[in-house]
């Protein structure tokens, strides 16, 4: 039973979360162009999102790529710079950082969101919902810092590596590697890929259209030219 | 030289009468919804006063428009893209929903339903965000209407720059003019350059400035990026919207809502030509008071031959040509210069443009000394401070305001003479550089302004622009995904607000 529970939460989970976070997005994305934004509530308030926003904004942005880096580089990859053991104290404290920073911004803004009427009013459910399962998760995160301390070997890390790259590159995964690992990291996994399940149908859809390509906007102005010869048109009518 | 044409707007304010039927007629028709009813994309405003948003006129503290740069080019006063990326997460210059006002509604149904009560029942304010009981209402989309609230308040105004103030806060040196806003339609408009997504847009064919709904995500840099504050955040749906210059009726040749709605007739329509390659060189004039020449440097003379051919060969079609010849905006901008842009300096390069309004001479004594003979006030003794019309009309420069004035005030006396002594006055038109045929034009024009002097629009070369063939059977305007409708409540990806699952007590 603990055999198959496992097998289900860390094998199929995992890529039932992950075909619902592509493919939800594309058909999202294809569909439902006037859905697709970052639904930004400063308008109504300013109070607690200059902090809470770029706070969380910044430490989270910080966690995600650490996360992938760290959990998806080859364990042979970084052992020619560095032993697994500096690299587990640098996961550790880097994301204990950046997972604070985090932390208080995202306390800031689940504060306003649930307390501040007008936001709590013109909020959907999914928003609610979606900070709530951050708010939880990376709680959930920070928990896992002193179970961590406590095996400074690094060998935890590396069954979760393992384990994260396997699912990625789809291959044969045991999922009895990870019995035995403190609760707090169960639950973490568990959550994280329910965010990536959740994710075409709430507002985190707006972290695909990170607008960093208006840095490589020509010049400013956008002009829509109308075409001057009609080409399209059809000959055949 | 690039010959592009543009939808331009001219408003007389010395015909409005502040009746606000433009703000109501175009609400009802494009921004009476949930999330927009806080956004007015016309509004009246009284002036002197701070405006709506509160204060938009001071860019020190909203960072809208442009900024000449050291080097000599222009970026948008918020900053680089950079730095306008690095505000994505929270904007420090976007105005609070408080600055507008918070959308209201009474509670009407209580007049109807209250039980026998002592006293009257009466209907008491509801937010229209959180649907809770307002307490008090503070400030409104016109709360400073024929100068309301206190000198000291409304007189933080920008347009007082330069201008000892104080004296006109007493009740027999006030004065006071109405401003009706809009989208600028700007050649160089600031909201599309400040917009990460790219989503806003200026249509090459007749230059009106439209956000695309699918691909605005929300980042909100284009209400701050705008000088005129004319991009509102619908914070229902999460994106921007902006006056769309009712370009459904412009392209089937009809005039815009706020336009046709005029009972003062004071609004005109009508193409004019520019030469987009010179653009920027206007935006970036060194000096402020230089921008207004400039930006009359961009218009091209549509009677010029050369003009003509370049507009051919851009693929300017010929009726849009035809009209460029007939436009109201051409005659009042370029030929009379009387009208002028709003705020040349936040160097945007507006296209809805204003005829400052006359006003009454400042002193009743020198009134009495005025001639009969046609002769005219001097302008500087006109109750409005010229001062403060050319900081809104001509970056401060007192000059082309003047001038104006003066050619209007000739236009009534050269008509008073004919009509009253049946005697035309030739000297007071060559006073103000004007032939008598001219004045009589301006007069028809501006005077009479019959509907079809008003309006010169040409219609849209659809057939130029899309396969009118392959729109056979389709929705027409939707909410961008097809036929599907995005805002149904039943919606795996749109969601439900927490306000709109409960039923509505007390409101509507």
């Amino acid at each position: 039973m603990r055999d198959t529970l496992f097998h289900i939460f860390f094998v199929w989970y995992p890529y039932v979360c992950i075909s619902s976070f592509v493919f939800g997005s594309l058909i999202r994305f294809d569909r439902e162009q006037y859905t697709w934004k970052a639904s930004s509530s400063q308008l109504l308030r300013k109070r607690q999102l200059f902090w809470g926003s770029n706070l969380f904004h910044f430490g989270i942005l910080f966690l995600f790529l650490g996360h992938a880096v760290g959990l998806l580089t080859p364990t042979a990859i970084y052992t020619l710079f560095i032993t697994v053991e500096q690299k587990q104290m640098i996961a550790v404290t880097a994301g204990g950082i950046a997972g604070a920073i985090c932390f208080i911004g995202l306390t800031l803004l689940l504060h306003r969101r649930l307390f501040d009427e007008r936001i709590r009013q013109t909020s959907t459910y999914m928003d609610l919902s979606i900070l709530v399962i951050l708010w939880v998760q990376l709680s959930l995160g920070l928990i896992t810092l002193p179970f961590s301390f406590a095996h400074s070997d690094g060998e935890v890390m590396l069954r979760l590596s393992h384990w994260a790259q396997g699912i990625i590159t789809v291959q044969p995964v045991d999922a009895k590697t990870l019995q035995g690992l403190a609760w707090p990291y169960l639950v973490h996994l568990v959550l994280g890929m329910t965010i990536f399940l959740l994710f075409p149908f709430s507002r985190l859809v707006h972290i695909w259209s990170a607008p960093v390509w208006y840095l490589g906007r020509k010049g400013y102005q956008v002009v829509r030219r109308r075409p001057v010869e009609v080409s399209h048109v059809r000959k055949s009518i | 030289m690039k010959v592009r044409a543009q939808i331009a707007m001219v408003l007389n304010l010395d015909k409005c009468i502040g009746c606000h039927t433009c703000s109501i007629t175009c609400k009802n028709v494009w921004t009476n919804r949930e999330g927009m009813e806080y956004a007015w994309f016309n509004n009246v405003e009284t002036k002197p006063g701070i405006g709506y948003p509160k204060d938009w006129e001071n860019q020190k503290k909203w960072k809208g428009g442009w900024w000449r740069k050291p080097n000599g080019s222009i970026e948008p006063r918020m900053g680089s893209k950079w730095r306008i990326l690095a505000s994505i997460f929270a904007n420090p210059s976007l105005p609070e929903i408080d600055d507008y006002y918070e959308p209201f509604t009474f509670d009407y149904e209580h007049l109807q339903k209250a039980p026998e009560l002592e006293a009257f029942p009466t209907a008491r304010p509801r937010s229209l965000i959180t649907g809770k009981r307002m307490e008090k209402i503070e400030w409104g989309p016109n709360w400073e209407e024929i100068l309301g609230g206190e000198f000291s308040k409304r007189s933080a105004d920008a347009n007082f720059e330069g201008v000892q103030k104080e004296i006109y806060g007493q009740f027999e040196n006030t004065f006071m003019m109405y401003l009706p806003r809009l989208c600028e339609h700007c050649l160089n408009p600031a909201c599309a350059a400040s917009c990460p997504s790219g989503a806003i847009y200026k249509r090459e064919e007749d230059g009106i400035v439209l956000i695309d709904q699918d691909k605005c995500r929300g980042w909100r840099m284009c209400v701050t990026g705008c000088p005129y504050k004319k991009i509102y955040f619908n914070w229902s749906s999460g994106k921007s919207e902006k006056c769309i210059f009712c370009y459904p009726r412009i392209e089937a040749g009809q005039p815009t809502v706020c336009s046709e709605t005029c009972v003062g007739r004071i609004r005109y329509l009508g193409v004019i030509l520019y030469d987009a390659d010179r653009i920027e060189e206007a935006a970036s004039v060194a000096d402020e008071g230089d921008l207004y020449e400039a930006q009359l440097k961009v218009f091209l003379d549509p009677s010029d031959p050369n003009v003509i051919a370049q507009a051919r060969a851009d693929g300017v079609p010929e009726s849009w040509i035809e009209s460029a010849r007939r436009s109201p905006i051409w005659k009042m901008a370029m030929e009379w210069k009387v009208a002028f842009p709003l705020h040349p300096e936040y160097r945007t390069l507006p296209m809805v443009w204003y005829v400052p309004p006359l006003s009454p001479i400042q002193a009743a004594a020198e009134a009495g000394q005025m001639g009969t003979d046609g002769s005219m006030p001097d302008v500087r003794s006109l109750r409005i401070p010229l001062k403060y019309l050319a900081n809104m009309l001509t970056a401060g420069d007192e000059e082309p305001v003047a001038r104006g004035l003066e050619r209007m005030l000739a236009m009534r006396s050269y008509m008073r003479a004919r009509t009253v002594d049946g005697v035309v006055d030739e000297a007071v038109a060559a006073r103000v550089g004007l032939t008598p045929q001219q004045i009589e034009e301006m007069y028809r024009l501006m005077a009479i302004a019959n509907y079809e002097d008003r309006f010169v629009i040409p219609t849209a070369h659809r057939e130029v622009s899309e396969d009118a063939y392959e729109l056979r059977g389709q929705c027409g305007f939707s909410f961008g995904d097809g036929c599907m409708p995005s805002d149904d409540r039943v919606n795996l990806f749109g969601g439900v607000k927490v306000k709109n699952d409960k039923p509505k007590v007390g409101a509507y």
